[in-house]
């Protein structure tokens, strides 16, 4: 038997549970950029390959949301700030080994690109839409004439989001659950599908939802997949990262992960999909709307399970 | 220059003597503590074993914490010191999320706060507070690059370990056993 006391009070989660040092606040700015990588992804993709016409709801209507949900992930981040007054220095200094500092400038790059996609359709959506002032219409012009190169800095910009997201994570060798290259892409395809999820939500066109659908299903696949694999590294591993996947397998994280990220999230709407695919009548709403809690579940259950993970010693 | 610590094991009692030092030295703010003291029991009675570590920030020398610091407020000062700038530090929690140690703690004001080896005093000849005020004087500090400094001869002449070598941080906190 071995027992480890810490006998002077120590400023660890493990002795004081609010030293958890992450709350809310990073796990919603992680969904929220995911889903905004995902809407962008979608848009720029079917722009660039010319099938705008096709998915009026990816390229030109979901978008609007994007630059929403990229300022509130930038409030919550900044919530997370303790030293709120320095929140500056993230953009006087540029850390390529520090994840954290990737995030801030990618979103310094994406967010301003989500508002001009926005200024450019703006007219689609409000026919009666005037720009009132000269250099605004000269800029409109301007941008339309490089529409293409903007959608591919989008569609670029939007994989690093996604990605960066699970990433962030990943990065900290610290806690053994986040440690696995796994999180990026699991992150990523986990926003992928939340942004089809939302321009499914919002298409009014029988052939896109069909469309999206289908993309979603795929996507599921892909994290399942995903899961699978991040599991079986993990229990491959070293003690510390066996440790880990327990939180997930018996551990105080089983049922919540396994029902709220996986059954609700994941396998429910993509048997709802499968249904409404082969024209069973089901509101393609609810399965979105499913596929949109799960991306919520992953990132605040990854987030708070990770930080209860810890080198054994 | 590469300055390290060694804490003998089977001199320290766990008196808490190096954690109040710390916390008057450094004006850590109360309830908080920049070292702190684990106990190790091993065994089943009467056949026990015990180790008593006073641990701090291992001023390691592939530091997370640094690396993941979006900033540059955690950097390394001299001798591999390993410093938080409180006016750079945003106060995001990546380092402390990072440290496997968990050595690092969110000060009140809102930065970052952890063992600063008392660079302060080191500067001026001094060794830090808790060395100092050791009544077992269990603790050893110097430069690693200097073979005749306090803590290459006692690593020269105890056997040692650091904690986790295996997450690769390549600690400076010695532990003699
Ligand atoms: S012990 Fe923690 S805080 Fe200290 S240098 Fe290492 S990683 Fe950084
Ligand atoms: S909390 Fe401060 S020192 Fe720590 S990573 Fe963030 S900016 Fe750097």
């Amino acid at each position: 038997m071995r027992e480890e006391i810490i006998v002077s009070g120590r400023m660890n989660p493990m002795v004081d549970p609010h030293l958890q040092i992450w709350h809310w606040q990073i796990p919603l700015y992680l969904f929220l950029g995911g889903l905004a990588a995902g809407i962008l992804f979608f848009a720029a993709l079917f722009y660039i390959n010319g099938k705008e016409k096709d998915n009026p709801a990816a390229v030109k209507l979901a978008p609007f949301l994007t630059p929403i949900l990229l300022i509130f992930g930038l409030i919550a981040l900044f919530f997370d700030l303790r030293h709120k007054a320095f929140f500056w220095q993230l953009y006087t200094n540029i850390k390529l080994q520090s994840p954290m500092s990737w995030g801030a400038w990618t979103l310094m790059v994406i967010t301003p690109v989500s508002f001009i996609w926005c200024a450019l359709h703006i007219k689609e959506l409000l026919p009666k839409w005037d720009w009132k002032y000269d250099w605004l219409k000269a800029l409109e012009t301007f941008f339309n004439r490089y529409k293409k190169a903007l959608a591919w800095v989008m569609l670029i910009y939007s994989v690093i989001l996604g990605i960066y997201t699970g990433i962030l994570l990943s990065a900290f060798n610290a806690r053994p659950l986040w440690n696995t290259s796994i999180l990026g892409p699991l992150f990523l395809a986990s926003g992928m599908s939340a942004g089809a999820a939302a321009i499914l939500i919002l298409s009014r066109s029988k052939e896109e939802k069909r469309r999206f659908a289908i993309i979603d299903l795929i996507i599921i696949g892909i994290e399942l997949f995903l899961i699978v694999h991040m599991f079986m590294g993990f229990l491959a591993s070293t003690q510390v990262q066996i440790e880990a996947a327990r939180l997930f397998l018996g551990g105080p994280y089983t049922m919540s992960f396994w029902i709220f990220v996986v059954i609700i999230g994941m396998i429910v709407p993509a048997v709802l999909e499968i249904l409404e695919l082969r024209k069973f009548h089901v509101p393609a709403v609810v399965a979105a709307i499913l596929v949109l809690f799960g991306s919520v579940m992953l990132r605040f259950i990854i987030v708070y399970a990770g930080q209860a993970s810890r080198w054994l010693y | 220059m590469r300055y390290a610590m060694a804490v003998d094991t089977k001199k320290c009692v766990g008196c808490s003597d190096c954690v109040v030092a710390c916390q008057t030295e450094n004006k850590v703010p109360v309830g908080y503590c920049r070292d702190w003291i684990v106990e190790v029991t091993d065994g089943t009675y009467p056949q026990l074993e015990m180790e008593i570590r006073s641990e701090r920030c291992n001023h390691c020398e592939n530091a997370p914490c640094v690396r993941c610091c979006p900033t540059g407020a955690s950097h390394f000062a001299e001798g591999g010191i390993v410093l938080v700038t409180p006016n750079q530090c945003i106060g995001c929690g990546a380092c402390i999320a990072s440290c496997p140690y968990d050595a690092r703690f969110p000060h009140p004001d809102g930065h970052v706060d952890k063992c600063t080896f008392c660079i302060h005093r080191i500067k001026n000849g001094l060794k830090p507070a808790c060395a100092a005020v050791c009544p077992t004087k269990c603790i050893y500090f110097g430069d690693l690059d200097d073979p005749n400094s306090e803590v290459s001869v006692i690593l020269k002449k105890r056997k040692s370990k650091t904690l986790i070598p295996e997450a690769g941080t390549v600690p400076h906190l010695y532990f003699l056993i």
